[in-house]
C-alpha cells in the first residue's frame, strides 16, 4: 500500500497532529542533507516524541512499504540522510533527545538517539567524566547519527572514535520489534555484536532508540603547541617520528599552505604565510609533570625534524588563540568560493605526504581551488575543494577529482571515508575498496534483516 | 488563537501585488548571496525557533532552503514559505555561527519584503505601519485612550513584577502579562527638550523609542535623569517616529522609508553629538539598519543620514565610552541584592556591547552582580513575532526564564524594552519574585545616594 489519507491518518493517530508532516513547505526542509547531492522530497515526515512512538511509527511505515530514512540533524557528508525514493518516509530523532543516566560508578551514559553530540559531552563534564568522540559537527549533530556513521573527530589518534564507546543498544527491527545488544559492563560475549553490526549501517538495518555509551575520566593536563614546517614532509615526518617515540598526542592537526594563507587572510592571527604547513599538536594525562615532560618530548622531535618555529601555549587563553587556526580553516575556505566539498579520504599514516602530494598535483590538474587540513595523526585529510556547483564545467572537473583522490586513496592502502560515511556519495566506488563477494555478502545480510529492502536502500549497498 | 486570528486578517488581499513570477524573479536576484549557504546546519546550535520547535523549516538553513526551492520553482506555494520565512526573530544569532558567512539577515529582510509585496501586507499592519505610526500625535491618543479604557479592567497578577492582565482583551492580548499603561506618553510630558551642555560639553539627541515613549516611561525619565545629572545637553524634537523596524521585518519597505524620512526631517533641525537611545533595538535599526538605506536619499539628507552611523550610541555604552563615568571599586553594602543581564541581540550581537552593561551593574555599591547561563540567548520577543506566535515566543521565553531563576536574582536587567516586556510576562506566569528593569534605571537611583 502506497501513502495514502488514511495511512496518514493512521500516523497522525500514533503520533498526534503537530508530528506529522505532508504540507510542501515542511517535506522540501527535509530533502536534504549536508552533502553537495541533488536533494529528494520525501512524502511524509514524522517526529515520534518517546520510544513506544518510535516503534510504532517504524512498524506501520514498514507494513506498508514506505522507505525509511531515519534523521537526526541532516548534518551528513554524504547523503547518507537524504531521503529515498518513491512513498518515501523520513523519522526525525529530534524529539527523543533524552539523556537517561549517566553513572558515575560504572562509566556509561544510556542515551536516546537524538541527544546532541555536544549536550552529552557538557553532561558529563558536570559530573567530572567524558565522551571523547568530536566529530567537527560536535554541535549539532546527533549521537544517534554518529553511531550509524561511526563519526571520528579530533581526539581519534588517541582515544579512538565512536565504536571505541559504542557499549551496546537498542534498536527496532523492520516489525517493529525491539532488539537489545550489549550490556553496562565491560565486558559482555552474550550473542552476536549486533552493535558492531548496527556502527556505520547508516540506517539501512534497524532504529535506534537507545544507546550506550562508554564515558571515561577526563585528563587533568594538558598541553597544547603549534609547529611551523616550510614544506608537508618534514611535517609528516614529525608525525612519524612521535608515533615512534611512543608518545600519543590527544590531537594532531594538520593544515596546508593553502589553508594557512586563507585562514591569515580572513582573521590575522599572526600565522606564517609563507610556511607549507602546520602541526598543531595537543598532549594529555593525568599527571602534569608528565604530560609537560611528553610535551617537551615532542617540541624537540618537532625541532629535530626542522620545524621552523614552535610555539607552545602558556596558558588556556594561548592554547584557544593556537586552536583558533583550526577552528577558522573550514569557515574561511567556505567563504573563498560559494560551493564547499569536503572529503575525508584516509591513508596510512605513514602515507600523508604522498596524499597530500597527490592532491596538490590533482588540484592543477584540474585546475581547482583545493585547501588541505585534516587528522595527520590518523591519516584521516580533508581535501576542501572550493567551486560553484552551479558553473557545471567546473563541477564536471570537481567530479573527476573526486574520482582520483579516491583511486589514489586506494593505492596507497588507504579508505574511501575516515567519519564521513559513504551514503549515497561513496557508492560507486565501494567495489573499488573491497570486492564484489564483499558486497554480495553485505546486501545478503541486509535482505536477510529488511526483507523488503526499506531501509535507507540507496545508500551503500543499494 | 490570538496568533492565527492576526495571521488571518493580515493575509486579507490588496490591489498592487507582486504575481508569483515577479516573486520568483525577485527571489533569484538574492541566489548569489543564499548560495553561500554549504548547508552545515550549525545554525540549529544556537536558533531559539529551532531550539523550542525542532523544525527544520524554522531554522535558517531550512528557510534558505525553502526560499532557493520557491524561486526555482520546486513548490508553488509562497504563502507556506512565507509562513515559515516569519516564523523567525531575526535575532541574527545564526549569522554569528555561520561558517560560511552567509549574509542571513540581509536575505531575510529583502525576501520578507518580496514576498509581502506578493501577499500583501494586510489590513491590521497596513493601518498600524502606514497610519498610526507616522502619526506620533494619533498614537499618543490612541495609547492614552487605552490606557484610560484599561484601568477598570485590569487584574493585578504579580506584585513584583508589576504585571496585570486584561481578560477583557483577550481576543488581542491572549494571556499576556503586561505592564500598566500609563495615560500620557513621555513625550507628551516633556513636549519639545532642547537643553545646552553644561560640564561635559557633550550634547546628544535623545530618541526614546516607542515602549520607553509610551509604556515603560521610566526608562526614558531615566535616561534624562542620568544625562542631566552628568551635565549633558538634551536635543529631543517634537514629531520622532518609530525607528521602523517593525516595518522591516514585515517587509514593508514603503512604509518604513517614510518614517526615515519623517526621522531625518525631525532630527536635522537640532545639532547634537551623539544620537542617544536607551533602546537596544533602536540602537542597532538607527546606526545599522538605517544607513543601508543611503542610496534612497540625496544631498543634506544623504550626509545627516552617513553621519548617524557614527553618532548612534546605546546608554550604557555612552555612559561607559563616552562620558567615562568613574566605576568605582569601593567597598560594596553590606545589605546588597543580587542582579543579574540578560543580552538584547541587538546590543550584544548587532553592536558588540555586552560588557559596558554589566561594568556599569558591577560599579553599584548596593547590588551585586551575577552572570546567568546564556545570557545571550535570546529571549524570544522579537517584536511582531511575539504577536504572531506567541506560543513559540512563549517556549523560547521559559528557557530564558530558567536561567534567570537559577541565579537567584532579586532582579533582572537588560537593555532592551522589548525584552523587558517579555522577561516581565514570563516571570509574572511563573509566579517569580523577581523585578525586571532597564540598567539606567538602577545607574539613576544609584545617582540619588
Amino acid at each position: 500500500m502506497a501513502l495514502n489519507e488514511s495511512l496518514r491518518k493512521e500516523f497522525i493517530a500514533i503520533l498526534g497532529e503537530d508530528s506529522v508532516f505532508t504540507n510542501d513547505a515542511d517535506l522540501l526542509s527535509y530533502a536534504y542533507d549536508s552533502a553537495v547531492l541533488e536533494p529528494k522530497t520525501p512524502k511524509i515526515v514524522l517526529a515520534p516524541s518517546n520510544e513506544e512512538e518510535l516503534g510504532k511509527t517504524v512498524r506501520l511505515a514498514y507494513e506498508n512499504d514506505l522507505p525509511i530514512t531515519v534523521r537526526g540533524s541532516g548534518t551528513n557528508l554524504s547523503g547518507a540522510t537524504i531521503p529515498e525514493k518513491g512513498d518515501s518516509a523520513v523519522i526525525l530523532t529530534s524529539k527523543l533527545n533524552r539523556i537517561l543516566e549517566i553513572n558515575e560508578n560504572d562509566l556509561y551514559a544510556v542515551v536516546e538517539p537524538g541527544v546532541i553530540n555536544a549536550r552529552l559531552f557538557d553532561a558529563a563534564m558536570e559530573k567530572g567524566l567524558f565522551y571523547p568522540p568530536d566529530p567537527g559537527s560536535n554541535q549539532v549533530s546527533t549521537l544517534g547519527g554518529n553511531v550509524a556513521l561511526n563519526a571520528g573527530g579530533l581526539r581519534g589518534l588517541k582515544y579512538g572514535v565512536t565504536k571505541d564507546y559504542l557499549m551496546g543498544l537498542e534498536f527496532f527491527d523492520y516489525q517493529g520489534q525491539l532488539v537489545k545488544t550489549g550490556s553496562r559492563t565491560i565486558k559482555c560475549v552474550t550473542g552476536y555484536n549486533l552493535a558492531g553490526l548496527m556502527l556505520a549501517s547508516e540506517g539501512t538495518l534497524g532504529v535506534f532508540s537507545k544507546l550506550i555509551l562508554k564515558l571515561l575520566p577526563p585528563p587533568a593536563a594538558s598541553q597544547a603547541m603549534m609547529a611551523i614546517y616550510k614544506d608537508v614532509n618534514t611535517a609528516s615526518q614529525t608525525v612519524a617520528a612521535i608515533i615512534a617515540a611512543k608518545i600519543l598526542p590527544s590531537t594532531l592537526e594538520f593544515l596546508d599552505q593553502k589553508c594557512i594563507k586563507t585562514v591569515e587572510a580572513s582573521s590575522k592571527i599572526g600565522l606564517p604565510t609563507d610556511a607549507g604547513a602546520i602541526l598543531l599538536i595537543e598532549v594529555d594525562g593525568n599527571y602534569g609533570p608528565g604530560v609537560q615532560e611528553d610535551a617537551e618530548k615532542v617540541r624537540a622531535i618537532c625541532q629535530k625534524c626542522g620545524a621552523t618555529g614552535i610555539k607552545m601555549a602558556k596558558d588556556e587563553a594561548e592554547k584557544n588563540s593556537l586552536w583558533e587556526a583550526r577552528r577558522n580553516t573550514l569557515p574561511s575556505l567556505a567563504r573563498l568560493r560559494p560551493t564547499t566539498v569536503l572529503e575525508d579520504a584516509t591513508v596510512p599514516r605513514s602515507r600523508v605526504p604522498e596524499m597530500v602530494e597527490a592532491i596538490e598535483r590533482m588540484a592543477t590538474k584540474y585546475n581547482l581551488e583545493v585547501g588541505t587540513f585534516g587528522h595527520a595523526g590518523d591519516g584521516n585529510l580533508h581535501p576542501t575543494i572550493l567551486c560553484d556547483k552551479r558553473d557545471r564545467q567546473e563541477f564536471s572537473r570537481v567530479e573527476a577529482m573526486i574520482d582520483e583522490i579516491f583511486d589514489v586513496a586506494i593505492k596507497l592502502q588507504g579508505t574511501l571515508s575516515g567519519e564521513h560515511g559513504i551514503g549515497i556519495a561513496k557508492v560507486k566506488y565501494m567495489e573499488k575498496e573491497t570486492n564484489k563477494a564483499t558486497i554480495d555478502f553485505s546486501k545478503r545480510l541486509k535482505k536477510a534483516i529488511d526483507p523488503k529492502y526499506l531501509f535507507n536502500s540507496q545508500k551503500i549497498f543499494p | 488563537m490570538t496568533s492565527v486570528r492576526l495571521n488571518a486578517e493580515a493575509g486579507v488581499a490588496t490591489k498592487d501585488k507582486l504575481s508569483l513570477k515577479d516573486l520568483r524573479r525577485l527571489l533569484s536576484e538574492l541566489e548569489d548571496m543564499m548560495i553561500r549557504c554549504m548547508r552545515c546546519g550549525f545554525c540549529q546550535q544556537v536558533c531559539p525557533v529551532y531550539g523550542a520547535t525542532f523544525k527544520e523549516a524554522d531554522v535558517t538553513r531550512g528557510k534558505i532552503a525553502l526560499l532557493q526551492d520557491l524561486a526555482e520553482k520546486l513548490t508553488d506555494d509562497a504563502d507556506a514559505v512565507g509562513d515559515r520565512l516569519n516564523r523567525c526573530l531575526l535575532c541574527t544569532s545564526c549569522e554569528s555561527v555561520c561558517p560560511s558567512g552567509v549574509g542571513i539577515m540581509d536575505i531575510f529582510i529583502k525576501a520578507r519584503a518580496i514576498v509581502a509585496g506578493y501577499q500583501g501586507l494586510g489590513v491590521i499592519k497596513k493601518l498600524i505601519f502606514r497610519f498610526l505610526l507616522p502619526h506620533p500625535d494619533l498614537f499618543n491618543q490612541l495609547m492614552m485612550l487605552s490606557s484610560i479604557f484599561q484601568y477598570p479592567f485590569l487584574r493585578k497578577e504579580n506584585e513584583t513584577v508589576e504585571s496585570f492582565s486584561l481578560p477583557l482583551m483577550g481576543p488581542i492580548l491572549g494571556e499576556r502579562h503586561i505592564p500598566k499603561l500609563p495615560v500620557e506618553s513621555f513625550s507628551m510630558r516633556h513636549g519639545f527638550i532642547d537643553e545646552e551642555p553644561k560640564e561635559s560639553g557633550i550634547k546628544v539627541a535623545f530618541f526614546p523609542g516607542c515602549v520607553p515613549d509610551k509604556i515603560f516611561l521610566n526608562i526614558s525619565e531615566a535616561t534624562i535623569k542620568v544625562l542631566r545629572h552628568h551635565g549633558v545637553g538634551i536635543f529631543m524634537p517634537e514629531g520622532l517616529v518609530c525607528c521602523g523596524i517593525p516595518l522591516l521585518s514585515s517587509g514593508d519597505r514603503k512604509g518604513f522609508l517614510r518614517l526615515l524620512a519623517k526621522n531625518l526631517a525631525t532630527l536635522q533641525g537640532g545639532d547634537f553629538d551623539y544620537l542617544l537611545t536607551s533602546c537596544a533595538t533602536c540602537a542597532s535599526t538607527l546606526g545599522e539598519l538605517w544607513p543601508r538605506f543611503k542610496t534612497e536619499f540625496t544631498g543634506g539628507d544623504l550626509s545627516f543620514l552617513e553621519s548617524l552611523e557614527e553618532k548612534t550610541v546605546d546608554i550604557t555604552s555612552f555612559l561607559v565610552n563616552v562620558l567615562k563615568i568613574p566605576l568605582n571599586q569601593e567597598v560594596k553594602k553590606q545589605e546588597t541584592k543580587r542582579v543579574t543581564y540578560h543580552d538584547p541581540c541587538h546590543l550584544r550581537r548587532s553592536k558588540g556591547i555586552y560588557k559596558e552593561p554589566r561594568e556599569i551593574l558591577k560599579s553599584l555599591l548596593d547590588y551585586q552582580f551575577c552572570e546567568m547561563p546564556e545570557a545571550d540567548r535570546c529571549c524570544g520577543n522579537g517584536g511582531s513575532f511575539n504577536l504572531f506566535h506567541y506560543d513559540i515566543s512563549k517556549d523560547i521565553a521559559q528557557r530564558k526564564r530558567d536561567n534567570i531563576v537559577s541565579v537567584d536574582p532579586e532582579v533582572v536587567t537588560t537593555s532592551c524594552p522589548a525584552c523587558l516586556l517579555q522577561i516581565m510576562d514570563v516571570l509574572s506566569q511563573n509566579g517569580d519574585n523577581i523585578q525586571a528593569r532597564h540598567v539606567v534605571e538602577l545607574y539613576a537611583e544609584s545617582l540619588d545616594k
